[in-house]
């Protein structure tokens, strides 16, 4: 126990670097996400290509691999940046595509009759899109939305691996350093995962069952 | 809804300018490319003989018994998460309050742990209290707690997709609960629920690749050694030969979901569907 109370500075210096981690590669990763949403279901049929096949790649990837390519094939372009930014890079590549399924799929709930009705008085793909069928999407997509970046929020202890202090690896740094107390040291981080990930899930529950109610 | 509902058939003026659209695309995308491929060209990794390592005998092998470990790590624990997982659905559909909660706590307490703290959890503190775990089982065991924790959710969704009518007609010609779950619903929710069960499976092998982290020698780790061993040269080839053996493999099972879930649904109505979260995870 007191392995733990006696490095509460350094777990908190962990968890900040997972929540930056973690925000920063979510907003990104949503971005690129509903960017390849809108590719998928556009009318140009090379846009739809494009999109389906980065989701279909990246699906049947590990991210690990992903890391491996970010972190050492970069370099050899003579990109090199600090592991934080190849960490946001990876996890970005990786999510986007599941943020853009996740998307896709609340597309594909609102009703037919909605872009019908925007079709016929005259909304265009695009405006039909943004002013009709995104807005509605993003309601029943928000649960589904909150557990990919709940996902990702777990996804990003692989950063550890790869140069990144953030909580896993702070985790095993003291494990280390502290071999009496290893399980104190893991639950801690344990329970730090914990906080972030199960109100998250809970709000995407409740969310999700007033969505049911709603529809 | 269909995604061609989205638009109207595009005209001739549409398709010219969808062409124009494309071109102008594809040339972006070729620019970009090009340059990665100029840079890669000047520091010489195309070199044909950079990838002709992929031909040589040892580095196959090294491959060859990297995916055949990735697939016995999967299998296992695929089989092991699948019982964990049945117990869970059973627990947590149980009518005794305290079973569904601890079932339900269990799974929410697993599913919201990092696959990668529960393999290290497993790997490091097992070892301090005195319990010696190899890799292999290490990395199993964390792949277990996590997709049992997942499958029994799949389990738990494809039961509570069966109309309530199925259970009121078992209780009506007699059958007790233990029955009546595995008579009547378990048979009939497995074919629901096998598409997301193999796009599961498809999540776990890909997980797998976390055993490079405790030093598991599976498919990602081997090509790492065998990287280790050529020089720094020969990432660019070995690391797209592994992320080629990964997606072949992945891909071939997606598509046999995807394969099972249509036919599925044409003959059964439903299926439950992965959620992108859990693949993504």
């Amino acid at each position: 126990m007191d392995a733990v109370l006696d490095n509460l500075d350094t777990y908190r210096e962990g968890f900040v670097t997972t929540l930056e981690l973690s925000v920063l590669s979510s907003v990104l990763a949503l971005v690129g996400g509903t960017l390849l949403a809108a590719m998928r279901v556009s009318p140009v049929p090379t846009l739809r290509a494009a999109g389906a096949t980065y989701v279909e790649l990246v699906r049947n990837t590990p991210l690990t691999v992903v890391f491996f390519f970010v972190v050492f094939v970069l370099p050899q372009l003579d990109i090199l940046l600090p592991y934080f930014a190849f960490a946001v890079i990876a996890l970005t590549v990786y999510h986007a595509a599941f943020f853009c399924e996740a998307v896709r799929s609340g597309i594909n709930a609102v009703g037919v009759g909605q872009a019908e009705a925007a079709r016929s008085i005259g909304l265009t793909f695009g405006q039909s899109l943004r002013l009709v069928v995104l807005p509605q999407a993003f309601r029943t997509v928000i649960p589904p939305l909150i557990n990919v970046v709940i996902a990702l929020i777990k996804n990003s202890s692989i950063a550890a691996a790869f140069g990144v202090v953030e909580l896993t690896a702070t985790g095993t740094r003291l494990a280390n350093a502290n071999g009496d107390a290893v399980i104190a040291v893991l639950v801690g981080v344990a329970v730090c995962y914990l906080v972030l990930t199960l109100p998250s899930g809970w709000l995407a529950g409740r969310l999700e069952r007033r969505v049911a109610v709603a529809r | 809804m269909s995604e061609a509902v989205l638009y109207d058939a595009v005209g001739p003026r549409g398709r010219r300018r969808i062409l124009l659209g494309s071109i102008a695309g594809v040339l972006g995308v070729a620019a970009v490319v090009g340059v990665a491929v100029a840079r890669l060209a000047a520091k010489g990794s195309f070199d044909p003989e950079l990838w002709r390592v992929l031909t040589e005998g040892a580095v196959q092998r090294l491959i060859g018994r990297g995916l055949v470990a990735t697939l016995r790590a999967a299998v296992v624990a695929m089989v092991l998460a699948m019982a964990v997982g049945a117990v869970l659905a059973v627990g947590r559909l149980s009518r005794r309050a305290w079973v569904a909660r601890l079932a339900g706590a269990w799974v929410e307490l697993f599913r919201g742990l990092p696959l990668l703290l529960l393999i290290l959890f497993l790997f490091l503190a097992l070892p301090a209290v005195g319990i010696t775990i190899s890799v292999f089982w290490a990395l199993v065991a964390g792949l277990t707690l996590y997709n049992g924790a997942v499958i029994g959710e799949i389990f738990r969704a494809g039961i509570l997709s069966l109309p309530r009518g199925q259970t009121e007609a078992a209780y009506a010609i007699g059958l007790r609960r233990g029955q009546t779950l595995r008579l009547i619903l378990v048979p009939q929710a497995v074919r629901r629920m096998l598409p997301a069960l193999i796009s599961q499976l498809v999540t776990l092998l890909k997980d797998t690749s976390l055993g490079f982290v405790i030093g598991y020698a599976e498919l990602l780790r081997n090509g790492r050694t065998a990287v280790e061993f050529l020089g720094g040269r020969y990432s660019i080839p070995i690391y797209t030969a592994i992320a080629v053996v990964y997606i072949v493999v992945n891909a071939s099972l997606s598509l046999l979901a995807r394969w099972l879930d249509r036919r599925t649904r044409r003959r059964f109505g439903q299926t439950v569907r992965p959620s992108a979260a859990d693949e993504a995870a």
